[in-house]
Parts: C-alpha cells; sequence; structure tokens
C-alpha cells in the first residue's frame, strides 16, 4: 500500500478539486462558475495548508503534562480566515450574479456583442 | 519663510477662492492675490541670501530607496523664475479682477490659477528631478483647466485638449530622459547631477536621454514642430494667456534648459538640435505673426518667435549666450505680459480683436495706447526700451556662431527673423492704435478703471527703467541667475547698457527696424501672397493623427477587452499555468527527505467519497440542485480531513461555513434559473477540459513533491509553538496566532468580512429599488412549493434549539484559547442558531423579533477588537499586545483571562453580524405582500382550537 499514502490522498484531492474548478470557472453562467470558485477554494485552502506538512494525531493543543510533538499551526491559522473570507467572497459573487440575473434576465457571465458604438466628441 | 511653505502656500491658497466666492469677487480675488503675496514675501525674504550668493537647500527624504526625496533648493535662476512666477501673477490676479464679467465663475478661476501658480513654483525649486516631474505634470494639468475656462467655448474645449495632448506626451518622454539621466548620474538630485558634467556627457546613453527630455522641453515652450498648440491655447481668458504665455508655462521648457544647462549644453548634438530649433521657430513664428488679424493670434506668435530665440540662444552653448537668454527672458516676460494684457483691454472695451476693425485707439485710450506702444516698441527691439537690449546682444552673438562651416547662416536668418519681429510690432501698433478713429467699432472704445490697466501699467515702468538703467536694476538679477545656469562664479564680460559703439549688431538692428518698416508699409500685396500661399494647417494634422490614435486605442481596447468574461478567466488560467511552468523550468528540485505516511481505510473511503462527489458535480453541474447537494459532500469530507489530519479548528470552521454556504446559495438559487444549458461546443468543454486537466496534474505535484521535502529555511512556527503559552496565555496555538501574534492580520480580515456584508446589503438596497422589485412582487415560484411553509415540529424544534445552540457557541467561543473554538467558529455557531429561526419561523416573523441591527453589530465587533489592541497603548506596548492573568473568585474553580479574549469577542461579533446581514439580506428578496403574520407556525393546534371555540360561541 505505498501508493495509498496520506500525501498522495490530499495531493489527489488537491489536483482534482482544483481541476474541477477551472472547468468549472471556464463555463458560461454564473451558477457553474460560482460552484468552480468554490471547488478552487477548497483546493487551494488544503494545499495552503498542506504546506506545513502533514501530521496525524498531532494537534497544536498544547500540552503541560506530556512533550508531543505538534503540526504546523501556522499554516492552520492562514488558512482559518482564509476559510472564512472566502466565504465572504462567495456571498458578494452570489449577490452579485443574483442581482444580474434578476436585472437582466440572463445568467450569462459574457456580455452580449453590440455592434460598435461610435463615439464622436465635439 | 521655508522653501517649503513658499512652495505649498498656493496649493493651501487654491481652496479660498473658490470658498470665500460666496462672499463676493472681491474677497475671492483678495484671498488668491493675499496668498501669492505671501508667497511673494517669502521669497523676497531669500533675496539678500541669493544676490550674496548662497543656495538655500531644504529637503526632507520621502523614499530615499527610489531617489526619490522632497527637496526643494533656490539658487539665482529658481529664484528668478519663482519671482516672475509669483510676481507677475499677483498683476494678472488684479487685472483679472476686473476683466472677468459676472457670468464667469471667478472662485473656480482664482483656484485653478493658483494650482498652476504652486505646480510653476514647484519646478522651478525642486532639487529632485522626480519631484520636478510631478510638478511638471501638474502643470500640464492645471494648464488644461485654465485654458479650457471656457467651457462653453468649442475653442476653449479643443484648445486645451490639444495643450494637453501636446505638453502632456512632451512630458511623457521627459519622465523617461530624466529617468535615465538619474540613472547615469547616480542621483535624482539636481546639485548633484549638475556636479557631473563629464559623467553623463560620455555616457552613451546621452544623446537618448538629451532627446527625450528636449522633447519635454520644445513641446512645453512651444518650439517647432511643437509651437501649434500655443496659438489654440490663446482661446483662453486673457489673463490666463498673459501668464502662462508670458512668465509661466511656455518658460518651463527653457527654464529645464537652463537650468541642465551646465550638463548638457557644450555638446555639437546639443547645439546642432537646440540652436537650430530656436533659430527655426524664431523665423517661423516672427513670419507667421506679421499675418495674423487677431491680436492673440499676432502676440501668441510672436511669443512663439522669442522663446525660439530664447532656445536658439541657449542652444550656442557659451556662456555669453546663456547670460543673454537669461537676460532676454525678463525682458520678454516685462513687455508680452503687458501687451497681452492690454490685447486684452482692447478685446473688453473695443469688443474685437480684429486688427482689420481697429485702428485710431490713440485718441479714444490713450492710457492704454502708450502701454502697449512701449511694449510694442521693446518688442520691435528700439531703443531705450529694455527689448533693445537683449536683442542686440542677441544679435552680437549670432554674428560670432558657425553653423556647419557657414558664417552667414545663423546671423542671416536671426536678422531676417528680427525684420519680421519689428514688422509685426510696428504693425501691432500702427494699425491698432495709429491712423484715424473710425466710427464702427461694434464698441465705443474708452480707457478701463486704474484696476485693470494698474497691472500692464506698472510692467510698462520695468520696461523703461530696465532699457535705461539696465545695469543697476536688473543686473544683479541677471548676474545670479546667469552664474546659476552657467554653474560657477566665472561669468563673461558683458554690459548691460544701450550704447556699445558701431557693432554689427547695431548696423543689424538698424536693418531690422528699417526693413520691419517697409513690410508694414507692404502690408496689404504680402497678405494677399500669403493667402494665396498653400501651407499645412498643424490643427489639421493634429486633428487626424489624434483621430487615428483614438481609432487605434479603440481597436486594441475592444479587441483585449470585449467583455467575455469566459476568455478572461482562459487567458488567465493559460497565464497562470505558463508562469507555474516556468517556474518549474527555471528552477531545480530537491530530492525526496520525508517519507509518506501510510494510511488506514477509513480516509480512503472518505478519499473515494470526495473524489466521486467532485466529479459528479462536474458531471451534473447543469443539474444546479443536484450540484449543490454534491458539493456539499465535497465540503463535509474537506471538514473531515482537516479533523483528521489534526487540525480541529479548521474541522470546525470549514463545517459551519459549509452549513452557512448551503444556505446562501439555496437562498439565491431560488431565483435563478435551475438548470444551466450547453452552450459551449463540444472543442470548447474539451480545450477547458485540457486546461483544468494541465492546472489539477500542475497542482497536485506541486504539493506532493513539496510535502515530500523538509522546510528550506527553518519555519517560525517553532517559534509560536514555544511562546503560545508563555506570551499568548493560551494552549490552542492556532487561536493564539489568530488573536495575538497574528491579531492585526485577523482585524483586518474581520474588517474585510464586515465590508463585504455591507457591500451585499447595499446590493441588496440598490436591485429592491430598482424595477426588479415589481418583478420579485409579481413573481410566482417556479418550482412546487410546500404546502406547508412553517412545519410545526421544525418550528418548535429551533426553538428548543436555540438556547442550547448559543450555549454551545458560548462553550465553544470560551474554551477557544486553549481548545479548539475561538471567536470564528463562535461567531458562525451562533448566526446558523439564528438563522434556524429564519428558516423555521420565517423571514418576517424572525426579522420582527431582531431588535439589533446587523450594521451594528459588525460595528460594535470592529470597535471592541479596535479597543482590545488599543488598549496595549495604554501600557505603552504595541498595538495588539496582549495581557493575561489569572484569577480565582470563589467558590468557582481559578479560571484565565487574557486581553486576547476582548479582541475574540470582537471577532465573534463581526462573523455573526456579517453573516446574518449577508443572509438576511439575501432573504428580502423572497418578500412577498401577505407573507407577514403574526404566528410563526402554519397549523397550530392550540390557537387552532382556541379559534374553534369562539366559532361556536
Amino acid at each position: 500500500m505505498e501508493i495509498l499514502s496520506v500525501e498522495f490522498l490530499v495531493a489527489s484531492a488537491v489536483g482534482l478539486l482544483t481541476a474541477a474548478g477551472i472547468y468549472l470557472i471556464l463555463r458560461r453562467r454564473t451558477f457553474p462558475v460560482i460552484l468552480g470558485l468554490s471547488l478552487l477554494t477548497y483546493g487551494v485552502n488544503i494545499f495552503l495548508f498542506a504546506t506545513g506538512r502533514l501530521r496525524v494525531d498531532a494537534p497544536p493543543i498544547l500540552d503541560k503534562y506530556a512533550k508531543v510533538a505538534y503540526t504546523d499551526p501556522l499554516p492552520q491559522a492562514l488558512v482559518l480566515t482564509a476559510i472564512v473570507i472566502s466565504f465572504g467572497m462567495t456571498a458578494v459573487v452570489v449577490m452579485i450574479a443574483l442581482a444580474a440575473y434578476l436585472s437582466s434576465k440572463d445568467d450569462r457571465i459574457d456580455m452580449p456583442h453590440h455592434p460598435e458604438d461610435e463615439g464622436e466628441d465635439a | 519663510m521655508s522653501l517649503f511653505l513658499i512652495a505649498a502656500l498656493p496649493f493651501l491658497g487654491a481652496v479660498f477662492p473658490a470658498l470665500l466666492i460666496r462672499a463676493g469677487r472681491n474677497a475671492s480675488a483678495s484671498a488668491a492675490g493675499l496668498t501669492t503675496f505671501l508667497a511673494f514675501v517669502g521669497l523676497m525674504l531669500h533675496a539678500p541670501a541669493i544676490f550674496r550668493g548662497e543656495v538655500i537647500q531644504v529637503g526632507i527624504d520621502w523614499l530615499p530607496a527610489l531617489g526619490l526625496n522632497a527637496n526643494f533648493f533656490l539658487d539665482g535662476l529658481g529664484f528668478l523664475f519663482a519671482a516672475m512666477i509669483l510676481g507677475i501673477g499677483l498683476l494678472v490676479i488684479l487685472y483679472a479682477r476686473f476683466y472677468l464679467s459676472r457670468e464667469d465663475p471667478m472662485g473656480q478661476f482664482y483656484s485653478y490659477l493658483l494650482l498652476f501658480q504652486g505646480a510653476m513654483v514647484g519646478i522651478v525649486m525642486s532639487d529632485n528631478i522626480l519631484l520636478l516631474l510631478i510638478f511638471w505634470e501638474l502643470t500640464s494639468l492645471s494648464s488644461f483647466l485654465l485654458i479650457g475656462f471656457w467651457k462653453h467655448l468649442p475653442e476653449g474645449r479643443q484648445g486645451a485638449r490639444m495643450a494637453l495632448a501636446v505638453t502632456g506626451s512632451g512630458g511623457l518622454a521627459m519622465i523617461g530622459g530624466m529617468m535615465i539621466l538619474g540613472n547615469v548620474a547616480g542621483s535624482y538630485d539636481l546639485s548633484v547631477i549638475l556636479q557631473n558634467k563629464d559623467l553623463i556627457q560620455a555616457s552613451p546613453l546621452y544623446l537618448p536621454a538629451l532627446i527625450l527630455i528636449l522633447i519635454g522641453c520644445f513641446t512645453k515652450s512651444a518650439q517647432f514642430p511643437f509651437h501649434f498648440w500655443l496659438p489654440h491655447a490663446m482661446a483662453a481668458p486673457t489673463p490666463v494667456s498673459a501668464y502662462l504665455h508670458s512668465a509661466t508655462m511656455v518658460k518651463a521648457g527653457l527654464f529645464l534648459m537652463a537650468r541642465l544647462w551646465p550638463v548638457l549644453a557644450g555638446t555639437p548634438e546639443w547645439f546642432y538640435i537646440v540652436a537650430t530649433t530656436g533659430l527655426v521657430t524664431m523665423l517661423l513664428g516672427a513670419v507667421i505673426a506679421l499675418f495674423k488679424d487677431d491680436l492673440k493670434a499676432l502676440l501668441a506668435y510672436s511669443t512663439v518667435s522669442h522663446l525660439g530665440l530664447i532656445t536658439m540662444l541657449l542652444g550656442f552653448g557659451t556662456k555669453i549666450a546663456a547670460v543673454t537668454a537669461v537676460f532676454h527672458i525678463i525682458n520678454h516676460a516685462t513687455f508680452k505680459a503687458a501687451l497681452f494684457m492690454s490685447a486684452g483691454i482692447v478685446d473688453h472695451e473695443a469688443h474685437t480683436r480684429n486688427i482689420n476693425r481697429l485702428g485710431g485707439l490713440r485718441h479714444l485710450m490713450p492710457v492704454t495706447a502708450t502701454i502697449a506702444i512701449v511694449a510694442a516698441l521693446s518688442m520691435a527691439g528700439i531703443p531705450p526700451f529694455n527689448g533693445f537690449l537683449s536683442k542686440e546682444m542677441m544679435l552680437e552673438e549670432t554674428v560670432h556662431t558657425l553653423w556647419g562651416s557657414s558664417h552667414y547662416l545663423v546671423p542671416g536668418l536671426a536678422l531676417l527673423a528680427a525684420l519680421f519681429s519689428a514688422a509685426y510690432s510696428f504693425r501691432f501698433i500702427g494699425h491698432v492704435f495709429l491712423g484715424q478713429p473710425r466710427d464702427d467699432y461694434p464698441a465705443t472704445p474708452h480707457d478701463p478703471g486704474l484696476g485693470m490697466w494698474a497691472g500692464p501699467g506698472f510692467l510698462m515702468v520695468l520696461v523703461v527703467l530696465i532699457g535705461l538703467f539696465s545695469a543697476k536694476l536688473a543686473g544683479p538679477l541677471v548676474a545670479v541667475a546667469a552664474g546659476a545656469v552657467i554653474g560657477g562664479d566665472d561669468l563673461p564680460y558683458y554690459s548691460l547698457k544701450l550704447w556699445h559703439g558701431l557693432t554689427p549688431a547695431l548696423y543689424m538692428s538698424g536693418v531690422a527696424v528699417i526693413g520691419g518698416l517697409i513690410l508694414v508699409r507692404l502690408h496689404r500685396p504680402l497678405m494677399a501672397l500669403w493667402m494665396a500661399t498653400p501651407r499645412p494647417e498643424a490643427k489639421q494634422i493634429f486633428d487626424v493623427s489624434m483621430r487615428g490614435l483614438t481609432k487605434l486605442a479603440q481597436l486594441i481596447t475592444d479587441g483585449l477587452h470585449n467583455g467575455a468574461i469566459t476568455r478572461y478567466a482562459f487567458v488567465m488560467m493559460l497565464f497562470i499555468i505558463g508562469i507555474c511552468y516556468y517556474a518549474y523550468s527555471s528552477g531545480s528540485l530537491g530530492t525526496a527527505s520525508r517519507p509518506v505516511q501510510g494510511v488506514g481505510p477509513i480516509p480512503v473511503i472518505a478519499w473515494f467519497c470526495l473524489i466521486i462527489a467532485t466529479l459528479a458535480v462536474v458531471a451534473k453541474h447543469r443539474q444546479r440542485q443536484l450540484s449543490l447537494v454534491l458539493i456539499g459532500v465535497v465540503g463535509l469530507v474537506v471538514s473531515m480531513g482537516f479533523n483528521y489530519l489534526s487540525a480541529p479548528d479548521l474541522a470546525l470552521t470549514q463545517l459551519s461555513v459549509e452549513v452557512v454556504s448551503m444556505v446562501l446559495l439555496l437562498l439565491a438559487l431560488n431565483f435563478m434559473p435551475k438548470d444551466s444549458p450547453i452552450e459551449a461546443p463540444l472543442w470548447v468543454r474539451l480545450r477547458d477540459g485540457g486546461i483544468a486537466v494541465i492546472g489539477g496534474l500542475g497542482a497536485a505535484a506541486l504539493i506532493y513533491a513539496l510535502m515530500l521535502r523538509d522546510f528550506v529555511a527553518p519555519s517560525i512556527s517553532d517559534y509560536h509553538l514555544a511562546n503560545a503559552y508563555k506570551g499568548g496565555g493560551g494552549t490552542n496555538v492556532v487561536n493564539v496566532i489568530l488573536v495575538d501574534f497574528r491579531g492585526y492580520d485577523t482585524f483586518g480580515e474581520i474588517i474585510v468580512l464586515g465590508i463585504a456584508a455591507l457591500v451585499i446589503y447595499a446590493l441588496t438596497e440598490a436591485v429592491l429599488g430598482s424595477r426588479v422589485r415589481a418583478y420579485l412582487l409579481n413573481r410566482k415560484p417556479d418550482m412546487p412549493q410546500a404546502g406547508d411553509a412553517h412545519p410545526m415540529m421544525m418550528v418548535v424544534a429551533t426553538r428548543v434549539m436555540m438556547p442550547l445552540a448559543l450555549m454551545v457557541a458560548a462553550y465553544i467561543f470560551f474554551r477557544g484559547h486553549n481548545l479548539p473554538g475561538g471567536g470564528f467558529i463562535a461567531g458562525l455557531i451562533a448566526a446558523i442558531a439564528l438563522l434556524m429561526q429564519y428558516m423555521a419561523s420565517g423571514f418576517s416573523w424572525a426579522a420582527e423579533r431582531q431588535r439589533v441591527g446587523y450594521h451594528g453589530i459588525i460595528g460594535s465587533g470592529v470597535l471592541i477588537a479596535a479597543s482590545a489592541g488599543l488598549a496595549s497603548w495604554f501600557a505603552a506596548r504595541p498595538f495588539l499586545t496582549s495581557a493575561y492573568g489569572y484569577l480565582h473568585w470563589p467558590p468557582l474553580e481559578e479560571f484565565e483571562w487574557a486581553t486576547a479574549s476582548l479582541f475574540d469577542l470582537g471577532v465573534f461579533l463581526a462573523v455573526v453580524g456579517a453573516v446574518l446581514l449577508t443572509l438576511e439580506s439575501l432573504a428580502r428578496f423572497a418578500w412577498q405582500p401577505g407573507m407577514s403574520t403574526e404566528h410563526a407556525m402554519d397549523i397550530n393546534p392550540a390557537r387552532d382550537a382556541a379559534e374553534n371555540s369562539e366559532d361556536e360561541v
């Protein structure tokens, strides 16, 4: 079972989430793009988290009584705020998408192609 | 007065005219005048030191690493220019007060004028060339406002745009030139650059720098072939023309050439570029000026010609020519400002500037006529006025100048220019003021009040006095200014006097005057000849090229920015993958140093769930509700993964964010189409799939490689682990990092979150205030609705759960410092507890019971966090230093307190407020009339029973 290591599982998950995220971001309607952003967020957060290297059963909770190993706390702190902030970002994007859809009854993300507006200034 | 203050005064003062215009036009003008006067007095306080030959320097290092310092210095040259700018500025302010009519917004005018004045003073006093460039651009911008002051006139707007385009683009070229110069000299400080003549002239970059800087100077000083903007700028009110074209704007280019003269001049390149351009400009301007019927156009081309003269003198590169240039700068400023103002008076009183409709004004406006005639004679180079002196010296210099191998080219052309110069000056006098009065003026001309002619009158006195007592009056100023140009005390021998003996220059002057008189006599046939000669019209060329550039810019912009966000995203992804590949291929990968860790069966099962769910999201993304469910699975596995990999805080956060996000997305989906059609052709989907696979593989390979290697440098995490308890008083290191070590980050983050929520609120307000509201109110649900909107079981359950959930939030919050938890997670849990009430009992019911606005909760959270941080200032510690200790209140156990908890409380409140404001905003879209009810439950046995009993009664 050399292949199925913790590292492999995490790395493949990151890769798949990133790929799925990129694919959905390149779609033409708002909702799949939002889904893609969410998937990409998962991927990026796990990526950042994994830069602290992985450890099982070593939470960074200090133990007064025993000398035990701790995993890297810093990426965790960064990812924690990243999760909350990405919620905020998703919410704003959802809101923009909703407002755009309600105003135009269209949820395409590309602008419709207009014939050029010839503007001549005086 | 400090140089800083002198430079800053016009900018500071620019506010007052605009404000004081409410108190009347006199108040506004006085404010502008007083500001200028103060700056002028401040400058004059330095006069004794300047005349002693001192250089005054002040400076603060602003960005020393970039060489950007706010350094000012004042030497003779700067003093001369600053005195002209402020002195003539004062006269112009006085003149403008009486020139502008009641309809003109005078407050605006003076504010613009002061801004421009400040920028000019900044240019002439800057020691740092980067600072100088900033002021240089400011003059372009502020002169745009001044030239286009009469916004209702198309000529004014076009002239302003043309001036901005020409001088602005010249300014861009100059930025390049100055950067090169600064790099070559190793400093951006002028005082250093001026010491490095040999270094700069030996550099291979000398010529490019020279050309770029000269483009800047030539555009600003209206030198051929950039001269055309200046006459078009005459659409400005006359006070503006008098100011910009006599003493300031156009002199900026000359100033810079004089300023950099010590390092740039003296080479053949300098001579042939600068002197030739100046000579051509001088001749061209003089010839065109003779054939202009508009008084201001005549003066404009005459200005072009005189600027060419000074440029040519600077181009000669000899010391005596530089002295002459400085002297002529003074003389030109005096007589040209007087002439512009006189022309303005004629225009103001006779309501025309057309020379063909004027004549004989000598009898009707004797004061104006005297001023204008004296100034025009000076311009023609007639003794004993000051223009004669410098023109003689100029002619004398040309005689000694060799162009190529010709002795006659420069003096010959200069003589021709002087001849035309005399001719247009005589025409200005003869056709406007001399002759018999006419009876067909558009208005009856008469002399204006003292306020209007005082300024030009004063200048006329200067013209005469400098002419008569040149050595006494102008001598010292010329000496210090020229000394600063030449760079050193070794001024060449020269004498400023009227009679130099029978020199070649005197003969040339004589020829010029006589020739000029003849030309004026022959003006009518010459004019006919001129009109018959075809010549390129600069404005048309300019307009055509501008149209071409606009088209090109539009083509590029529309081509790149066509509104297809999918394309932007595609390009961005390609770019990211490209730079990642570059980073990979240009670096080297170390050998793996960490072993992989084995894994049990349960994580593998979870991993399978994640893989399948993710693939299913992609496969089923067209069915939006289904894909939401699937993405929820992904989120849950990710939370479990965090927990498994020793990150309990992350697991808790992810879990609670998951809940909130899902509610959010469901709310939004309620109003959106429930499925996405297939739009992209197959090849596009395959292409996107390819990009996605490459990106995914790259990310996976990168993180896999990273995880198998140790840190390159020691991590700071060990410090955090070692000091979390000692310094921060908590055992949950992640929480201590959030509220203590990196508390400032967290502080910023809750603010961002709050702003995001406010953005959503604002968008909601905007959308609900538009016609969308009508659509929403009449909207019929596109999916079958639940028969029971507020099921009794759920209402009861959520109400029972509410205190429990809040208690859990409180528990998570308080234990956060030592065990997994903290403000973020507690905030999310509390928000979910409240959210459940909205979902179960309905928006109206919950909103009625919501007493405190969510805006306030966000705000109070940020404020509490800030005050927790500020408190450490009182203990003379940096922002957000935490303190902690232990309390023992019997009968409770001893417990810990930490100021970080207060900060965490702020985080908690901000998160609660932000999440709920977001969701509440979205929920408001669903509100429809008739939804408000006093009852949370649709079916309530107790209520129904009571109603039934009432019916029976």
